[in-house]
């Protein structure tokens, strides 16, 4: 039963959250909003029993890709995001066929997948355990995603460097 | 105890939040951010799924998801500071030409 209320708090956050970010016209207010929505499913994860992926969520996706979205938000001096005729007709048709779809797929979830249960703590995702999965069985995704950081690394440095300093290098190199 | 239908409405809402801000947001760190919301959804259907069938490696494949979003977050705020270098703007309606 606490479960379930606590379910319904942070599930309640989380929409909130989201659809706070869809109606705020300040980028700002979408990326803080955004954060109570990961923090919010980070207790989800616990109440699903997986205590390592809540506290990855929180310090990966709440701490450092938020971060770095605030970062970019101020560096731009982002404003108010402007109305345009094609952002009318995408509410127009985007909203009414967004609530189809997701009240149509609610229905099947809910008609269809049966009464089975997910019970809190039922899988203990101990540290130890994802450790010997992650470092073990699934070892050549592990080394593949850490080359996929560091191009990602190098692509964000030359991306976001000035056009003039790599001609300047270009003639000091 | 939780169904486990009602983890997989709340990922699929969050999903479909995603994809509506996607649609009708102008400004493209918002929609960046539209992104990350249903890379969110996915990893909650997949703790779900993880919680249900009793097998971790769905939660191996979150980490996995988490590691390809912030690599994306890197190199596409990296591209949006681009943008806003050589267009001066943010409004995706006016980032209409592959060439300037």
């Amino acid at each position: 039963m606490l479960h379930l209320v606590l379910f319904l708090i942070f599930g309640a956050i989380c929409v909130a959250g989201a659809v706070n970010l869809l109606v705020q016209r300040h980028p700002i207010n979408s990326a803080l909003s955004l954060v109570a929505v990961m923090a919010s499913l980070a207790v989800e994860y616990l109440l699903l029993g997986a205590e390592f992926v809540a506290a990855v969520q929180v310090i990966v996706y709440a701490g450092a890709i938020m971060v770095l979205f605030v970062f970019v938000i101020m560096l731009l001096n982002a404003g108010e995001e402007a109305r345009t005729g094609g952002s009318r007709v995408a509410i127009l048709f985007g909203i009414p066929g967004m609530l189809a779809g997701s009240l149509l797929v609610a229905w099947v979830l809910i008609t269809h997948s049966g009464t089975q249960e997910v019970s809190a703590g039922a899988l203990p995702g101990p540290p130890r355990e994802i450790a010997n999965l992650l470092f073990h069985d699934f070892l050549l995704p592990f080394e593949v995603t850490s080359v996929l950081v560091l191009i990602a690394i190098m692509g964000a440095v030359v991306l976001a460097a000035r056009p003039e300093s790599i001609e300047q290098q270009k003639r000091e190199g | 105890m939780v169904p486990l239908s009602y983890y997989l409405v709340l990922s699929g809402v969050l999903f479909a939040c995603g994809v509506t801000g996607f649609l009708i947001k102008r400004n493209i760190i918002t929609i960046f951010m539209s992104i990350e919301l249903m890379l969110n959804g996915v990893n909650l259907s997949f703790v779900a799924f993880a919680a249900h069938w009793h097998a971790l490696s769905g939660q191996i494949f979150v980490f996995f998801v988490m590691v390809v979003a912030a690599a994306e977050a890197a190199v596409g705020l990296a591209i949006i500071i681009a943008v806003y270098r050589t267009r001066e703007t943010l409004n995706v309606d006016q980032v209409n030409l592959l060439k300037l």
